[in-house]
């Protein structure tokens, strides 16, 4: 077939990924030729590019869709909408992690942290705007290849080595998994084009198969359970800050694509991915609670936390309908600016306290660091959903999402899941505010980084759920789904 | 008229820097910049009712309803929406103006009255949080606007009256408040959520055909909402919180209990008044035979309470129940046949929130003076109080109905509204006038007049309030003397258009004659320094003077009927339910959650071999049972 590629669509399409491919390419050279007073001045130097690399993409442009290279590439609005908030929550990560990136044995590191993380993202939007199971294939290499790196980065400690090491195993088992499903669609369909294969597929059951295969190489990505083993250990051994660009970005991303994949690709299929996602939504949030109420150490609860979160993420992508993914969008904003201020307030202590992680260790967190504690609580109580902080409404939408489409049986197990999550986010609030403790952690003081991103993701814990814009402003985007 | 925002913001920026400064701020700052605020906020509201007023009447002969701001805040799907907004219409700039001004008075008042109280920021933050709720109720663009901001209203005057803490009988009579109150406005709610279920909308004046749809329940839900409106302005039953609510701080009665927040069951009828008049005109009347019996209940305990707010709480749960009754007499929406009582009820509405908030305010300065609420620790205080002395009395005069001061032309309509309906109301009403005439002045006789404490006054002579306290009362003083001159009616009626008050003399004549006879039968009992007359009839009534003074024993019925019914029936099975069963299920879910928690715990086994087997047999498992079902 005589095939004509137009690029002239390059500029307007690619935008995103074209500027995001500069500031990488700009990170870089900065990190090979800045002298040493440049060094220092790196990380706000970073902090402001990608400020302004969100503010030139943050509004969608063009709001119309548009495909390139033959359909291997796909623009759409709402796309634009997520590739921002990912955005976002990048830049949160990174104003976080100057304590981290300043310490001696790291320092030397920064720019190979920047490039690294930004080299994911542009995997994910790839991942997200992929059009061909081929570029999506690439997309999501490309997120997970530097992460290993990012998990490990800390690689003279045994905890980081053996973070990364699980997680690279992991990743390569599913992704050999998963390719093994991708070729069982072009076995059957003879395409791996997304357009061209929403007609050819029938549930067959080679399909059926690889569905399940495909589905497990993103489940592991959003680790949702039985793919989720290896989410705790390297929750744990990573840095911080990568930990909490993993759960959040890298997460949010997935279940965006997910979802995404499953209405246009998988439509004629709809029964067998909602019954499958039906039983994966209830062992997520069910396990994942089960083991959450147990930890003693913060980064490996969060871990559990967070694939519980997963798990009512997937109740948007169930409903398949675009309220369900005007809610899903607008859950993972919340949830990632309730994550990230939870994780900030463990950077952060971590950081000014020689590596303090333990639960016990917070007992009596607010007497000496009221702020920090009060952030974190906040955090905790948008996390586990309670009015009027926006994690409340986030639920409320994806509950309403799934209810309407008629799983009432599946909401109501995860409302009694939502009950037992109360718990262990109490637990750590018991810690901070009621157990008594001789000697807490002493008072410091943030960096300005830090104190700036928990302002901001206390912003949003406290206002995105109360301005009703946020969610219609979403929802006028993802009826184009 | 977009500025109008600025008349909520501006209280709502007070509030939250009094409030979160807090004690950090010295309290002459914290109070100067909540007076500052509501100043600016009067000026304003008078701005706004300028401007408005003088833009004048449409081609229909009315002052159009504007809505300088209106933006949608939750929608529901269908037409049905949450709207947040401000709407201009006769009856909500009348109240802007109200509020505002007895507000600044008493933010000037507070001044001096809570000079060196512990709290003294806190209770700013609290009356800038009370008159943003309160101007936001008025100018709510639809019900449910109205219904947030009148549960912000409930938490504010919550607070107050609970402003002192540490006395427990504050703090019981803020919950008595709140709960009263409360339950009341559950029956505002549900009448909101079938009003918006059926009409399918929120907003005051639905189009025809959603009224034609709902017209079979409009009725019911009117009635639903006018309990809500009976919880908030103290009507018989729901009234027991409000003679209780006078523990908090004087300023905050005058305010809150008096002038503002009780008359919003008033303004929620008036509110609904087209559709009350159009779809449940019966409603409307059971409002108006609620009203009266109020007002003569309320009436006869005043006469016989010696708490001097405990006088002026009764008094103004019976000038409340004059202007249900005014509304509730209309049987049209023509104020020349029938529906004069709309504005009747809105202008006594307006000097009632002046005098009223003057004797509060009076009531003050002498409690302030005497330390003490009780009659018995006063008398003769004219010769010491020259200043309250008079504009307690011009108050008094007032509500008594005398000619010429603002209490007589408003009730003067009342009365005209209440003789065109029936005139059986109409004597029960005048009656009930008299009454009031009465009560008033034996409070005045007895604080003013009479025998002297002067054993309590030797050890502590009594003195004249300073001036940040007679300033507004003089205001409020000018105000009820020229309030009744306004033509009222050419501003506000129930159509619209303009109504040229006329006095109906027959009606005047006799009132004028009832209030007097009222005085004198006050005076001939309480003026002198011996009561021989009143003892006498106290004693030979004991058993009717003992009912009345404790208010005929209402507060022991609710008692009897909490306690011995609702709480020994109801409350302990209910309470054994929850403690065995509800709490026995949770119990059971978190052991069971425990238990398979401490089970699984394996599976995390941190060996990465491991890992992969699970992940491998969880997709076999996934795609088995895929594969088995379809």
């Amino acid at each position: 077939m005589d095939m004509e590629i137009d690029f002239s669509g390059v500029l307007t399409c690619m935008h995103t990924e074209i500027s995001l491919v500069a500031v990488i390419v700009v990170a870089f050279l900065y990190d090979l030729f800045a002298g040493k007073r440049g060094r220092e001045i790196f990380h706000p130097f970073m902090c402001i590019l990608m400020l302004l690399f969100i503010a030139a993409n943050i509004v969608p442009f063009p709001n119309e869709d548009g495909e390139l290279f033959g359909g291997m590439y796909l623009y759409k609005p709402v796309y634009g909408i997520v590739k921002s908030i990912l955005a976002i929550g990048t830049l949160i990560v990174f104003l976080q992690s100057d304590a981290w990136l300043s310490r001696e044995d790291t320092s030397f590191k920064r720019g190979e942290f920047y490039v690294l993380t930004l080299s994911t993202l542009l995997g994910m939007y790839f991942m997200i705007s992929a059009g061909h199971f081929l570029m999506f294939f690439i997309g999501m290499e490309l997120a997970t290849v530097p992460m290993a790196c990012l998990v490990a980065i800390d690689k003279y400690r045994h905890n980081a080595a053996e973070a990364g090491a699980k997680f690279i195993l992991t990743a390569l088992f599913s992704s050999g998994l998963m390719l093994y499903g991708i070729s069982f669609f072009y076995g059957t369909a003879g395409t791996l084009y997304f357009s061209d294969m929403a007609s050819r597929i029938d549930g067959s059951a080679l399909q059926i198969m690889s569905l399940v295969f495909f589905f497990a190489g993103l489940g592991f990505k959003i680790s949702l359970v039985p793919f989720h083993l290896w989410t705790a250990d390297t929750y744990q051994g990573a840095p911080t800050n990568v930990t909490s660009y993993l759960s959040v970005i890298s997460k949010g991303a997935a279940a965006f694509t997910l979802m995404v994949v499953l209405v246009k690709v998988f439509g004629n299929m709809v029964e067998q991915w909602q019954l499958m996602l039906y039983i994966v939504i209830v062992l997520s949030i069910t396990v994942a609670n089960l083991f959450a109420i147990r930890q003693k150490d913060l980064k490996r609860f969060l871990a559990f936390s967070s694939i519980s979160q997963a798990g009512y993420i997937m109740l948007a992508v169930i409903s398949g309908t675009p309220y369900g993914m005007t809610s899903l969008i607008f859950y993972v904003l919340i949830y990632m600016v309730a994550n990230l201020a939870a994780f900030g307030v463990i950077s952060s202590v971590e950081q000014h306290s020689g590596g303090k992680v333990g639960l016990d260790d917070y007992n009596g967190l607010y007497r000496t660091n009221p702020k920090l504690a009060v952030t974190m609580t906040l955090a905790l109580f948008s996390l586990a959903g309670i009015p009027p902080f926006a994690g409340f409404f986030s639920k409320f939408f994806i509950f309403a999402a799934a209810f309407e489409e008629g799983f009432h049986v599946l909401v109501f197990i995860a409302l009694i899941n939502t009950v037992i999550s109360l718990y262990y986010y109490l637990l750590v609030v018991k810690a901070m505010f009621i157990t008594p403790n001789d000697s807490p952690i002493p008072a410091f003081r943030s960096d300005a980084g830090t104190r700036i991103s928990l302002v901001l993701c206390l912003a949003g814990v406290l206002v995105i759920g109360l301005a009703s814009a946020v969610f219609d402003g979403i929802g006028l985007f993802s009826f184009g789904l | 008229m977009e500025y109008t925002i600025l008349i909520l913001l501006l209280p709502f920026l007070s509030f939250i820097l009094i409030g979160l400064l807090g004690t950090r701020l010295r309290p002459v700052v914290a109070g100067a910049a909540g007076t500052a605020v509501t100043g600016l906020v009067a000026v304003l509201s008078y701005w706004t009712a300028f401007s408005y007023f003088a833009a004048g009447r449409d081609a229909s002969g009315v002052f159009p309803t504007q809505m300088p701001w209106n933006f949608e805040w939750l929608p529901f799907g269908g037409s049905l929406q949450i709207d947040m907004g401000i709407l201009l219409d006769p009856i909500s700039v009348m109240m802007l103006v109200v509020i505002s001004t007895v507000s600044f008075m008493v933010h000037i008042y507070s001044f001096g009255y809570m000079k060196g109280e512990r709290g003294f920021q806190r209770y700013y933050a609290f009356l800038s949080l009370f008159t943003m709720s309160m101007l936001g109720l008025v100018v709510a663009t639809n019900i449910f606007q109205m219904y947030v901001f009148w549960e912000l209203v409930g938490v504010s005057s919550y607070l107050l009256i609970g402003f002192y803490y540490t006395k427990p009988e504050a703090v019981s009579a803020s919950k008595k408040a709140f709960i009263v109150t409360r339950f009341a406005d559950l029956g505002f709610l549900v009448g909101i959520l079938v009003y918006g279920f059926y009409t399918g909308t929120f907003s005051f004046s639905p189009d025809a055909p959603a009224l034609g749809a709902a017209k079979t329940v409009l009725p019911l839900a009117l009635g639903l909402m006018f309990i809500g409106g009976a919880g908030k302005s103290a009507m018989f039953p729901l009234h027991i919180w409000l003679p209780d609510a006078m523990e908090g701080p004087t300023p905050v009665s005058a305010l809150i209990h008096a002038a503002t927040m009780v008359v919003a069951g008033v303004y929620l009828v008036a509110r609904m008044f087209p559709l009350f008049i159009g779809y449940a005109p019966d409603v409307l009347h059971v409002i108006a035979y609620v009203g009266a019996f109020t007002a003569l209940y309320a009436a006869t305990v005043a006469c016989v309470q010696t708490d001097i707010k405990r006088v002026l709480a009764f008094s103004t749960i019976s000038q409340i129940g004059f202007m249900m009754v005014a509304l509730g007499v209309c049987t049209s929406s023509d104020p020349h046949a029938g529906g004069l009582g709309y504005m009747a009820s809105m202008f006594h509405l307006f000097t009632h929130a002046m005098f009223k908030a003057l004797l509060f305010l009076g009531a003050g300065c002498i409690i302030h003076a005497v330390h003490s609420n009780e009659m018995s620790a006063m008398g003769g205080l004219r010769k010491y109080m020259p200043v309250t002395h008079i504009t307690f009395l011009v108050a008094c005069l007032a509500i008594a109905g005398i000619w010429p001061l603002s209490g007589f032309f408003s009730k003067d309509e009342i009365l005209a509204a209440c003789f065109g309906f029936s005139p059986v109301m109409g004597w029960v009403m005048t009656a009930i006038a008299g009454l009031t005439a009465f009560y008033m002045f034996r409070l005045y006789y007895n604080i003013f007049w009479g025998k002297e404490n002067r054993e309590l006054h030797t050890a502590h002579t009594p003195h004249e309030a300073p001036k940040t306290m007679t300033v507004p009362l003089i205001f409020l003083a000018a105000v009820t003397l020229a309030a009744g001159w306004i033509p009222f009616g050419e501003f506000v009626s129930s159509n619209g258009q303009a109504y040229h008050i006329h006095i109906d003399w027959s009606v005047a004549a006799v009132s004028l004659c009832v209030a007097v006879a009222g005085i004198a039968l006050a005076t001939w009992m309480y003026f002198r320094e011996d009561r021989k007359v009143a003892d006498s009839l106290a004693e030979k009534f004991s058993g009717l003077h003992k009912a009345a003074y404790h208010r005929f024993y209402i507060d022991e019925i609710y008692q009897f009927i909490t306690h011995r019914i609702i709480f020994a029936c109801i409350s302990t099975p209910v309470a054994w339910f929850d403690r065995h069963i509800v709490d026995g299920f949770m119990n059971m879910l978190a052991k069971g959650t425990e238990c398979s928690s401490w089970a699984i715990r394996y599976i995390q086994s941190g060996n990465i071999q491991k890992y992969c087997i699970w992940f491998l047999g969880g997709v076999l498992c996934l795609a088995v049972i895929l594969l088995l079902v379809f």
